[in-house]
């Protein structure tokens, strides 16, 4: 019987016995596991941040653990509250970085960059599993990763035994035919499907992205997809590797790590869905949530007081790329606070060698260091009463950015910058004529 | 065990952005202080109005968004003795199991806020006393009834050395 990507995944690192694989072995060696099963599956890359780690730390010690299952894929991250903006933030870091002292365990330090960009860059290979006390674990899932979010006791206990449980997930296959139009991204494919399947129409699930339209796609984009696929209450969104993803890998100094991916053609999927890619249209997320999406054409004119381009969902430097593209000797409306983050340390210098700062800057923009900046609403860009943003993020959830009272809306990096010049939502389309 | 309990009503879409809000960020390393704000965004009051034992009842989708497992803790440290809703976001129904916390899928239309409601956990049986309706939640997969019968995750780990799923 044919296997999807997430049971061949699953079924390579787990055994029915209890004991599990301890050298890589390609996929499809191990047992047998379908949709519905319940496994104990070796993990390969465990993860924390500021906000989840503290408390997956008390749990891990609560276990009477003090060695870590792998030092060198227990990775620790400062980047919700980087820099810290207070004494109590302040402490929660001292807590992970005493923590990575005595376990040997990675930490990425203030200014590395969002958790999920890093973890892309430089830890994660195709055929792997990682968790991660972080919803958007899932983002990893373009390299062909079965990557998943979970709470502090179940990473706490993935650290120090060095697996964990799951139930194998159905699958939902969703095609993407076509070609997106110019000033149409992955971003607006992604809420065009969240807004159709609703924010808990996978929930459990894991979703397969594959067509020509995810062919055709760099890897930036397919990790926007992948990355909100929790926004539809999915436990993992996969990606089928190829030779983008050989490249990355490579371009990565991980060339070595590629392996081929892919679900076998008589997998089993709960549920087929197909997307005409010529349907999607630029479109936001409407306060306050993620599945009231709305085309720009139905909110246009809608006043803005902050725009905010980065988070792990769109800061990537192709993001910035395009969001330079249509700042470049342009203003960022007067009315309208510009803010930008580039998503890792290494985007930041990628983007000021390429001009793109610059051209951000002189915009306007605010810079922000490499991190989940205002999206949190932990520290700078946070909203005031009545205020409306809008940000390239993945969540728009009432209070997300700090203020309850505040309103957010989601989209694309293209639709962030044409807004931030006129001060209002606005169809990136016709700036890119 | 079976909990006796005040129903508190909640609607759809709950999220841990409602239940632990963002900008109490710093006072996850301080869960008591954090379970006084538990619910804010949704019911200004909760924390002060909700009594040990009291259960809540809500809509579906309860917890979704993200990973934070205080959102579950600050709920148990407020005195909740269980979680009812129509359905749960993946990430909050592992969290409330693995912290002994029982996260319960029935149909809640029946039970109105204030109702009088029994609950036990191990069958998923439901009665509302208040208007003498019996209903029946999904059973929860036998080893996740396991985990909170263990009294969560890390009390299962430190009893059988390992995940035991039988």
């Amino acid at each position: 019987m044919g296997k999807t990507i997430s049971e061949k995944i699953l079924s390579a690192h787990s055994l029915p016995s209890g004991r599990w694989r301890t050298c890589q072995l390609p996929i499809g060696i191990g047992v047998d596991a379908y949709a519905g099963d319940i496994v104990v599956a070796k993990i390969d890359v465990a993860m924390i941040q500021d906000g989840t780690g503290p408390l997956t730390i008390q749990e891990f010690q609560k276990l009477g653990k003090s060695k870590v299952f792998n030092s060198s894929r227990t990775v620790l991250f400062l980047d919700h509250a980087a820099p810290s903006p207070r004494k109590e933030l302040s402490n929660a870091h001292l807590i992970l970085r005493q923590f990575a002292s005595q376990t040997g365990s990675k930490l990425c330090e203030v200014g590395s960059g969002v958790c999920h960009q890093i973890l892309a860059e430089d830890y994660v290979n195709p055929g792997e599993i990682l968790i991660g006390a972080d919803s958007h674990t899932c983002t990893a899932g373009a390299l062909g990763a079965f990557a998943t979010g979970m709470g502090s006791t179940d990473v706490a206990v993935g650290i120090a035994l060095g697996k964990t449980w799951f139930k194998v997930p159905q699958t939902f296959r969703v095609d993407v035919e076509g070609k997106l139009e110019k000033g149409v991204y992955s971003k607006d494919l992604i809420l065009h499907f969240i807004g159709g399947i609703g924010s808990d129409g996978a929930t459990y699930k894991a979703l397969e992205f594959a067509g020509e339209a995810i062919e055709k796609m760099g890897m930036a984009e397919r990790f926007t997809l992948t990355n909100m696929s929790v926004e539809a209450g999915a436990k993992a969104g996969l990606i089928a590797t190829d030779a983008k993803t050989e490249k990355f890998l490579k371009h990565q100094g991980r060339c070595k790590m590629f392996m081929v991916v892919k679900p076998d053609e008589d997998a089993i999927y709960e549920k087929k869905i197909n997307i005409d890619a010529s349907d999607v249209v630029p479109l936001v997320a409407a306060p306050h949530s993620v599945d009231n999406v709305k085309a720009v054409e139905e909110v246009k004119d809608t006043k803005i007081d902050q725009v905010f381009i980065g988070t792990c969902t769109n800061g990537r430097l192709e993001d910035l790329q395009i969001a330079a593209k249509i700042l470049k000797g342009k203003k960022k409306h007067p009315n309208t606070r510009l803010i930008v983050a580039p998503a890792s340390h290494a985007i930041y210098l990628q983007a000021l060698k390429k001009g793109v700062i610059e051209i951000l800057v002189n915009a306007g923009a605010m810079i922000f260091p490499p991190g989940c900046a205002a999206c949190v609403g932990v520290h700078g860009g946070i909203l005031g009463d009545g205020e409306v943003c809008l940000s390239t993020q993945n969540r728009n959830f009432k209070g997300r950015m700090g203020n309850p009272e505040a309103e957010i809306y989601l989209s694309s990096p293209a639709t962030a910058a044409v807004s931030a010049i006129k001060g209002e939502i606005t169809d990136p389309r016709e700036a890119l004529k | 065990m079976k909990l006796q309990a005040k129903a508190w009503k909640f609607g759809d879409n709950i999220s841990t952005d409602l239940i632990a809000p963002g900008r109490y960020f710093h006072l996850r390393t301080n869960l008591p202080e954090l379970a006084k704000h538990v619910l804010e965004d949704a019911d200004a009051d909760f924390a002060k109005k909700v009594r040990k034992g009291d259960i809540i009842v809500a809509g579906k989708n309860f917890g979704l968004g993200s990973s934070r497992e205080h959102a579950a803790q600050i709920i148990k440290l407020a005195g909740v003795s269980a979680v009812l809703a129509k359905s749960f976001a993946r990430i909050f129904y592992r969290n409330a199991i693995n912290i002994g916390l029982p996260a319960l899928e029935v149909d809640t239309d029946k039970i109105y806020a204030g109702d009088e409601v029994e609950v036990e956990p191990a069958s998923g049986t439901v009665f509302n006393k208040t208007r003498n309706i019996g209903l029946q939640a999904k059973p929860l997969p036998e080893f996740m009834f396991q985990l909170l019968k263990d009294g969560g995750l890390v009390e299962h780990i430190k009893k059988h050395g390992d995940f035991r799923l039988q």
